[in-house]
């Protein structure tokens, strides 16, 4: 059983006790604890179900990447799934639960999974749920869905702050550790900006455990000095508790700072997300153990042996008090000599390598420690727990010598550097195989902007697994670093440490050597996602014999964890198992995030109200005050209707709206339409190209509709041209358009056009706008008096500028209802002061706001087509029968050779015709399709068109419809039907203007 | 995250200030081009893995368009200059030489 030492734990202070739950059972730790070493202090060996199996799973690893200790922290808002236990620091007060099992962890109904595991080898899901094809529905899809997945999203907003910071700095060091201590006191000592980060609570990383010392002292008096000495330097930034999670182009690096727990004290800020800019990077990020393949490797009770060691040494806590030690390496024993230093037993020390006759044995043997060399484990005893293991020749197929009682098993299968960030942007690997391990390729390196070496990779990340070759290796990094950024070396005297001349690492992905199937089915390698060797070995079997492949065949290295332990493991057994050399197949791609990021954390304070601005018109304040019921219309918002006193409905409100406009009047904030200065000699030439229809011999004085395309030939955006004098025009645009047709008129002008002189300029803002139409406006305008708004000094598509009752105005006279109306434009300054004069002049004139709403029934009504709803990107304005809009005579315009083309000029094209509902009353819904009789090339129901808009028109009492029809011009009175979600409604075709079909009121 | 100098305010901008736009030194077929003309003009794009010239926009600083010279594949910028051109300058053509014997040149 795993317990608390009488003594030790350098990391905890036993006189602070701490509570915290863990499936409802209050327990307690020490104050610098993990959630893990509490747990086992507590005898909590089992800790979680694993993914696919259900197999009862234990704390493996100490740091963050454990597979298997992944708990759900928190209650109701504050409820975080796949917490690992073992990086998560113990607080007052904090609530785990397990996960991945029903009704409880220790008796959970899916662990029947286990027994069938036989039927569900990798990739099952591939060749199981395939028929019959009804049963997706039903059957797979809802049991899928219910396995899937380990922890429970949380259901409520989470209250936490998050925020972003930026920093520039020349260096970036990834890492705390002696190596990156010892590469950040040489780069700043020179005047280098470092930034130095490390993911742990404590700096020095795993030297403090692993007992070399320096100049003859222990190691934590010259960590200790260091950080010191860093923390004193104006230069240098240390954070603690941050992790370095990716690293992308040019220097361009995230790291996640976990600022306070939720339930903890702290700032206030929860994550802290650094968006770091760096000359260079030194990546100091150490290394991580690999697990050993044998048959029970998952039992709970068998840890990495770097865990073991650092549960007794860092955390006064005994995983077992009998703990057999595997290992293909010298560093293993350190575990060994840590446990029997705490007064526990380690009955053996099977060495898998036929010889082990270093330091380390030496020692081990002077310390009563048996040594088995050769020797390998053939299984381990116990389900919920280890019980013991039975012994085999390692060089054999598992025939067990012998048996062993014990509560833990510590293995240790070599280490791999912690490559990731050094290949998230491009570095390469090469197998080192006197260390058994993938190592950064110096001569691949990810490159910054220059083509020069981004990333430095130094001591146990760069494959010096030695405390005396990493602090050369790294003071040897910083000083090319030094180098390559200009500066000048200080020298630094590197501390003495003793060399390491151990026996080398003998590589051993499968144990014994030659397992046979039973075993392999017992033998993990991807504890979380549920990988076994004969799940490799299948993959090869059916042809998926690359890494990528076979990765995601099996899954492996596929879970949260993202294989940081499993990775190594699988490509070894892969190249094992395609009679490759070592891991001569080659690896998988690492992706940041080094470990997971919480979603909050990359949203950062864009959340809410600050998630995206709203942009706002000079009258929004009076919308709100008048009941308006808003749209967002791009990134403004609109009125689109407002709801007068008394419990009018939205469509009760839209009708009075529209027919205000068509029997009084009605006024409209349309400020937010995009108004684009174009200026220059050229400016007529260059709206030319721009829109289908002619600009160049519109009179100063007068407007024209235009339509814009882009290459492609269709329907880009519309809107009215107003001619201010010979070289102005002012281009309105849609409200969503306007950044787009600007950034489109900036970029001819530079791109193609450069030497035309015309220069553009986007003014939307800058004027507020106010549409007043219907019979009354024009009386409306003559109250406030001071300019001629009749039809001869300002007919239908003219403009003109003057003082409109103090307010300096143009007012163009334009409608996109049907109706006599102006529009006035006002510095924006003025906008609702003009906005409430209207209103004034208005009284007794029954002049009603109306809003987006009430617009687009107006515009439907006269068949006037809305970008965004008669176009979608695929619509060319000949399709919507506007071609009196494009001009015949000019030789090219922006979309003109496309519409050249034969598949736009085709006579079965969707068309737009109006459509009246056969009952007048029945809605025909937007985005109805046209169903015709027969079939398609596919044998689905033929569609022959669509339904763009669709409304109720109170002034005509009935529905109203627009839509592309299929050659619909040429089917006038046709009656269609249309496929609605309340079944087929019938629909005939008429044409596009429902109202006032001779302009009688544009007229007036 | 690109770090590109836009050429005309002389920025070193990062890649949230920047908008892509495509292959540079795209020659516009209008009306009067052939099908396949127009069709290589619209549609036929490289994506070399490799050395590319590439156009940019500043749109969140001073809102010009320029040109990049870059590898795709180390992410190596040979340099950025002015869209107002036909072909990169002569310097840029010279400097990726350098760095890449045998480049093909051109639309390689």
């Amino acid at each position: 059983m795993s317990t608390r030492l009488a003594a030790g734990g350098r990391l905890i202070e036993r006189s602070r006790t701490v509570r915290f739950r863990f499936n409802g059972t209050e327990l307690t730790g020490f104050d610098g604890d993990t959630l893990a070493s509490a747990l086992l202090a507590n005898n909590k060996l089992l800790v979680g179900r694993s993914f696919k199996y259900h197999r009862p799973r234990g704390i493996v690893a100490s740091g963050p990447e454990e597979p298997n200790a992944l708990v759900s922290l928190g209650e109701g808002n504050r409820f975080e799934p796949n917490r690992r236990a073992t990086d998560t620091e113990l607080s007052e007060g904090l609530v785990a639960v397990s996960q991945n099992h029903w009704p409880s962890l220790e008796f959970d109904i899916g662990s029947v999974a286990d027994r069938l595991s036989r039927f569900l080898p990798a990739g099952f899901y591939y060749k199981t749920f395939i028929w019959p094809r009804r049963g997706w529905a039903s059957m797979y899809e809802p049991a899928i869905r219910h396995s899937a997945g380990l922890g429970k999203p949380p259901r409520e907003r989470d209250p936490d702050r998050y925020e972003h910071c930026h920093v520039h700095v020349d260096v970036l060091v990834v890492g705390g550790g002696i190596s990156g201590l010892a590469a950040a006191d040489r780069l700043s000592r020179a005047g280098v900006r470092v930034l130095l980060i490390e993911q742990s609570a404590h700096w020095g990383g795993r030297s403090l455990n692993d007992c070399a010392e320096f100049d003859g002292d222990p190691v934590d008096e010259w960590v200790n000095r260091k950080v010191d000495e860093l923390r004193q330097r104006e230069t240098v930034r240390l954070l603690g508790r941050t992790t370095g999670t990716g690293v992308y182009d040019h220097g361009y690096a995230l790291a996640l700072e976990r600022v306070s727990e939720p339930e903890g004290p702290g700032s206030g800020v929860r994550h802290r997300l650094w968006r770091i800019r760096a000359n260079k990077i030194v990546l100091a990020s150490g290394a991580i153990e690999r697990p050993i393949c044998f048959a029970g490797n998952d039992v709970p009770g068998v840890m990495l042996a770097s865990a073991v060691r650092d549960y007794v040494l860092d955390f006064g806590v005994s995983p077992g008090d009998r703990t057999v030690l595997i290992t293909n390496n010298d560093d293993a024993y350190r575990t060994a000599f840590a446990l029997v230093d705490a007064g526990l037993t380690v009955p053996a020390i099977l060495d898998v390598r036929p010889v082990s006759d270093g330091p380390a044995a030496k020692r081990a043997r002077e310390l009563g420690i048996p040594i088995e060399n050769g020797k390998a484990i053939a299984a381990v005893k116990g389900r919920s727990r280890v019980r013991g293991v039975s012994i085999c020749a390692h060089a054999g197929e598992g025939a067990v010598l012998g048996e062993l009682e014990c509560d833990c098993v510590a293995m240790s299968g070599g280490w791999s550097p912690a490559v990731h960030l050094w290949s998230h942007c491009g570095g390469r690997l090469v197998w080192d195989p006197v260390g058994v391990m993938f190592r950064p390729d110096g001569n691949n390196p990810p490159r910054d902007a220059a083509g020069r070496s981004m990333v430095w990779p130094v001591g146990a990340a760069n494959g010096q697994l030695d405390a005396a070759g990493a602090m050369e290796g790294a003071l040897t990094g910083a000083a090319d670093v030094l180098n390559e950024l200009g500066f000048n070396e200080v020298p630094v005297s590197a501390p003495h440490i003793e060399a390491d001349s151990g026996c080398p690492v003998m590589a051993a992905w499968l144990v014994p050597n030659g397992l046979g199937h039973s075993g392999k089915s017992k033998a993990w390698v991807d504890f979380q996602n549920d990988v076994k060797v004969s799940d490799i070995e299948l993959a090869v079997r059916e042809g998926y014999t690359s890494p990528e492949h076979a990765k995601r065949y099996t899954t492996l290295g596929m879970a949260t964890d993202q294989g940081k332990l499993s990775n190594v493991n699988g490509l070894g057994l892969l190249s094992r198992a395609l009679n490759l050399g070592e891991c001569e197949a080659g690896t998988t791609t690492f992706r940041p995030p080094y470990t997971p990021v919480a979603l909050g954390a990359i949203a950062g304070d864009a959340k809410g109200d600050l998630f995206k601005p709203v942009r706002k018109t000079p009258m929004d304040g009076w919308h709100s005050g008048r009941g308006a019921i808003w749209e967002p219309v791009s990134d403004w918002r609109r009125p689109y209707c407002y709801l007068s006193t008394g419990g009018e409905t939205v469509s009760e409100a839209v009708s009075r709206e529209s027919l205000a406009v068509r029997k009084s009047a009605g006024i409209l904030d349309a400020t937010t339409l995009g108004k684009i200065l174009v200026k220059g000699r050229d400016a007529g030439r260059f709206l030319d190209m721009l829109y289908t229809n002619m600009m160049s011999n519109l009179q100063p004085g007068r407007c024209r509709y235009g339509l814009m395309c882009n290459e492609n030939g269709f329907l880009m955006d519309d809107g009215v041209v107003a001619r201010l004098d010979a070289d102005t025009f002012l281009c309105h645009t849609t409200t969503g358009g306007a950044e787009h047709v600007h950034a489109w008129m900036e970029e001819w002008l530079q791109c193609e056009w450069w030497n035309w002189r015309v220069y553009t300029a986007n003014v939307t803002e800058e004027f507020a706008q106010i549409a007043v139409a219907g019979p009354n406006a024009r009386r409306i305008l003559e109250r406030i008096g001071g300019m001629e708004v009749g039809s001869e000094s300002l007919p239908f598509m003219s403009w003109t500028s003057g003082n409109l009752g103090g307010f300096e105005v143009r007012i163009f006279r334009i409608s996109f209802s049907g109706e006599i109306s102006f529009e006035i434009a006002v510095g924006a300054d003025e906008g609702l002061a003009l906005w409430k004069a209207l209103l004034d002049a208005g009284e007794g004139l029954d002049l009603q706001p109306y809003g987006t709403e009430a617009l687009h029934v107006l515009r439907a009504e006269k068949g006037y087509v809305m970008i965004g709803d008669e176009t979608d990107g695929t619509v060319t304005p000949q399709d919507l029968g506007l071609n009196w809009a494009i001009s015949r005579k000019k030789k090219d315009y922006l979309g003109k050779r496309a519409q050249e083309r034969p598949h736009l000029n085709h006579p079965d094209r969707w068309k737009l015709v109006g459509l009246k509902t056969v009952d007048s009353g029945t809605e025909l819904p937007s985005g109805s399709h046209a169903i015709d009789s027969g079939t398609n090339a596919h044998g689905h129901t033929r569609m022959i068109g669509r339904v763009t808009s669709s409304y109720f028109s109170p002034i005509l009492n009935r529905t109203i419809a627009l839509a592309l029809i299929e050659r619909g011009p040429e089917r006038m009175d046709e009656v269609l039907r249309f496929s609605t979600s309340n079944g087929v409604v019938e629909a005939r075709i008429s044409g596009t203007v429902f109202y006032d079909p001779e302009g009688t009121q544009l007229n007036a | 995250m690109l770090i590109l100098r836009c050429p005309y305010c002389g920025v070193d901008a990062d890649e949230t200030e920047l908008a892509p736009g495509g292959e540079a030194h795209i020659k516009r077929s209008g009306p009067g081009s052939t099908d396949e003309e127009f069709e290589t003009y619209l549609f036929a794009k490289v994506n070399p893995k490799g050395v590319h010239f590439e156009r940019w926009r500043h749109s969140h600083g001073c809102g010009k368009w320029f040109h990049v010279a870059r590898c795709t594949e180390t992410l190596e910028v040979f340099g950025s200059y002015r869209a107002q051109t036909l072909k990169p300058p002569k310097a840029i053509i010279d400097k990726i030489a350098g760095r890449r014997p045998g480049w093909a040149g051109g639309r390689n």
